[in-house]
């Protein structure tokens, strides 16, 4: 199976689905004569022309209402923010228009769009760039969620969203652009709202996404050398819609968890998780439910102390270990 | 605020008490330790003690009455205060008689001995405990030393109510003192880790002279009194063997078996088809022999019709497998045509699905004869209840080493007793004798069985 990066999966998936469907658009700052801000789009707009790969002014509430009204008419587009903190600008068109335009519509329309790309602090960029939104996305009825945490994800997950229906927020990561792994070849869809078990255990459950989640693989080795505990880790993949079923089997299967995200605490998606987890499968927890988030301040600009804040490997064995008391 | 004296549970099985006298009347000054009234239970008649000081100022069950644990049977307070008569008690739960579909947590104190009072151990029955659990009602467990919430996780608690174990006396090893499922676990395995019954009114923990506790397991109950509904299994087994004990003639006939030749042939067997996975019991060997002195003594592989005798051409040799809740009988079918080896692999594989509960009906009925081993139990002899429409069981012993007589000396040998059970409706004393002949003479020549 061959090895490509996170970027060469995203890219692969967009050059695929613009071969498949003629609709599939691809607009965004830089997007094309400048091959992507993080080269995610490199070469595509060589490939396709320009009236399929289409360089944006830096007018997010503009271009993201565009396109938001161009699939409403047919066009599938796919709507790159170079940092996903730039959502809040054109938060109106997302949270009002795209999330409601199908029940406003009786159903009459729908509005296909995705929109991508790096949502991550660690990058030394401070705290109006650092933003990772899911939580605040996925509160949204009308608004579908994904946060890949590997190249095969990236690239079976954006294929699905490119073909969903509706509006899919699908938040990358620019510390994962780089990373390598087997991603199959050919049109490998993986359905949204699909959980996957990364790592089987039986001594705790680590459940989280994104970036954490990989940490977690890490942590657990840790927990293994160091005390002999197998610990299953689950990547949710899916925010909304969230596979319930998977974490629960999980939390049924270890009894206890410790969640792992790198937004921050105050209504994020792990506290919506724990919520779920007391409710479905109280009688199968011998532990408080913890979570291991980001440090709750606005993101933090000072390299050394960026790294602390964030969630990383020594902090969730720590987290783990607190668990299994 | 009025005191209401309810009536008490003053013994294991009550349910009902009859207010037989009133020993004060309303109006009448009462004092903590005076008499209150003469109450009548299924085994005494007791005196109802007042804890509390002030007037008698209603009585809600007059004498005579009878009246359920719980049920209010007078209230004392300041003269002329009001005073309700309360509502009847709610239902009452786990008393130790009612069967508990769902698991239901022990009454952790063993009930007071027939001291009457209205006492602070009837307090907690009376009030429930909240319990977080989805199934089974309200479940009276004694409280904690008092203001303390006991710690326990969601899991453990779940986990002590399957085992029956009351929470209150484990100890946690999680933060906080909480009690986690290894903590509930570790007391299942081994009772010796379970503290001493809550000192909340419970008749007190024995103490030899010296201040040392008996241990706990030995002053409570063997087991939780309870009835359980018979299984579909227990009841099969109930039916079909009082069917056979009272309808079956039966006579019993024993013979004493040499097994070294036996011995020594499955050792040779064993060591040879040990590199291809393959170990042979004993048992397997009996079965085979079984059927082949079926071929030798035919008229035993039969069945009474009721007019007459059905003689079977096929002997399927059927063998006990004990499980949870009982036994049953896998049937080995054409035994008589089949080789050791053939018939040790199916018995494993019966045997095994049998525990799983598995076993397809025509894979326990149908058998012609039955053979029945408690050797592997440490059971030298016995006899076994023929299983209808079979003639005859045969009941195997364990192999026991001890002083034999052969070629006129003592010596150490190994003997296996054999016990016969015959329908003397079918087979009559020699023909039985007969057949365990035959038996005994192929298991000493072993080798036959092979050929």
């Amino acid at each position: 199976m061959p090895v490509i990066t996170y970027r060469e999966a995203v890219r692969h998936a967009l050059a695929e689905e613009m071969e498949r469907d003629i609709n599939v658009v691809l607009m965004g700052e830089e997007v094309g004569q400048f091959h992507g801000a993080y080269k995610v789009s490199e070469g595509l707009l060589a490939k396709f022309g320009p009236k399929r790969v289409i360089d944006t002014p830096i007018s997010e509430a503009g271009f993201i209402g565009l396109g938001i009204g161009a699939s409403m008419l047919g066009i599938r587009p796919v709507m790159e923010l170079m940092f996903f903190s730039f959502y809040s600008v054109a938060f109106d068109q997302i949270f009002n228009n795209a999330a409601n335009m199908r029940y406003m519509s009786g159903g009459l329309i729908n509005v296909p769009i995705v929109i991508r790309g790096p949502a991550n602090g660690g990058t030394n960029v401070g705290a109006t760039h650092s933003h990772t939104p899911e939580s605040i996305a996925a509160y949204h009825p009308g608004i579908k969620v994904v946060v890949p945490s590997t190249p095969a994800d990236a690239k079976g997950l954006l294929k699905s969203a490119i073909r969903d229906n509706d509006p899919v927020l699908f938040m990358e990561n620019t510390m994962l652009y780089g990373e390598s792994g087997e991603v199959p070849e050919g049109d490998v869809l993986i359905p949204l709202g699909s959980a996957k078990v990364i790592r089987e255990g039986t001594g705790l459950s680590i459940i989280g996404h994104g970036r954490a989640i990989q940490m977690a693989v890490k942590a657990a080795a840790l927990l293994k050398e160091k005390h002999n505990v197998d610990a299953e880790v689950v990547d949710l993949r899916s925010i909304r819609p969230l596979d319930e079923e998977t974490v629960l089997k999980s939390v049924r299967k270890t009894n206890r968890v410790l969640l792992v995200e790198e937004a921050k605490p105050f209504c994020s998606v792990s506290a919506m998780l724990a919520c779920i987890i007391q409710e479905k499968a109280f009688d199968h927890l011998d532990a408080p439910i913890k979570r291991l988030t980001s440090i709750d301040a606005p993101a933090i600009y000072s390299p050394p102390l960026e790294k602390v804040q964030l969630p990383n490997v020594d902090r969730i064995y720590a987290a783990a270990l607190e668990v299994l008391k | 605020m009025a005191q209401i004296i309810d009536m008490p549970k003053l013994s294991d099985t009550m349910t009902v008490g009859t207010l037989t006298k009133w020993l004060k009347k309303e109006g009448d000054a009462v004092k903590a330790g005076d008499m209150l009234a003469e109450v009548e239970t299924d085994k005494a008649t007791m005196e109802l003690e007042s804890f509390f000081d002030g007037t008698l100022i209603k009585i809600f069950s007059p004498a005579g009455s009878q009246v359920p644990i719980g049920a209010a049977l007078c209230a004392i307070g300041k003269p002329g205060e009001a005073v309700e008569a309360p509502a009847a008690p709610a239902p009452k739960a786990a008393a130790p008689a009612v069967p508990a579909p769902a698991p239901a947590p022990v009454p952790s104190a063993p009930l007071p001995t027939p001291v009457v009072t209205a006492s602070p151990e009837a307090k907690p029955q009376h009030e429930p405990r909240h319990s977080t659990q989805s199934e089974g009602g309200p479940a009276p467990t004694a409280p904690q030393s008092p203001g303390e919430r006991l710690r326990i996780s969601p899991l453990a608690k779940k986990l002590a109510a399957e085992h029956k174990l009351d929470p209150a006396r484990l100890t946690g090893s999680g933060p906080h003192g909480r009690i986690v499922k290894a903590d509930v676990l570790a007391a299942a395995a081994n009772p010796a880790l379970l503290k001493s019954p809550a000192a909340g009114g419970a008749a007190p923990s024995p103490r030899a002279a010296g201040g040392v506790d008996i241990l706990p397991w030995s002053t409570g109950p063997v087991q939780e009194e309870r009835m359980v509904t018979a299984s579909n299994m227990r009841a099969t087994i109930a039916r079909r063997l009082l069917e056979a004990k009272t309808q079956i003639p039966h006579f019993y006939l024993e013979v004493e078996v040499d097994a070294e030749p036996l011995l020594a042939l499955r050792a040779q067997l064993n060591s040879g088809l040990e590199a291809q996975g393959v170990k042979l019991s004993v048992n397997d060997f009996i079965l085979k022999a079984s059927a082949q002195a079926l071929r030798r003594v035919p008229g035993v592989n039969a069945s009474w019709t009721g007019t007459g005798i059905q003689y079977h051409g096929a002997a399927h040799v059927s063998f006990a497998v004990a499980i949870d809740d009982g036994l049953i009988t896998p049937v080995i079918r054409d035994t008589h045509l089949k080789s050791v080896f053939a018939i040790s692999t199916e018995a494993k594989s019966l045997g095994k699905r049998a525990k799983e509960k598995k076993l397809a009906p025509n894979e326990f009925t149908g058998g012609t004869f039955c053979v029945s081993n408690l050797g592997m139990m440490g059971i030298p002899k016995f006899s076994a209840i023929i299983n209808p429409p079979n003639a005859a069981i045969l009941a195997v012993g364990t192999t026991v080493t001890k002083p034999v007589v052969k070629n006129g000396q003592i010596v150490v040998g190994q003997t296996m007793t054999l016990t016969l059970s015959c329908d003397h409706r079918v087979v009559d004393g020699a023909l039985g004798a007969q057949y365990l002949a035959a038996l005994k003479d192929l298991l000493e020549k072993p080798a036959l069985l092979l050929v």
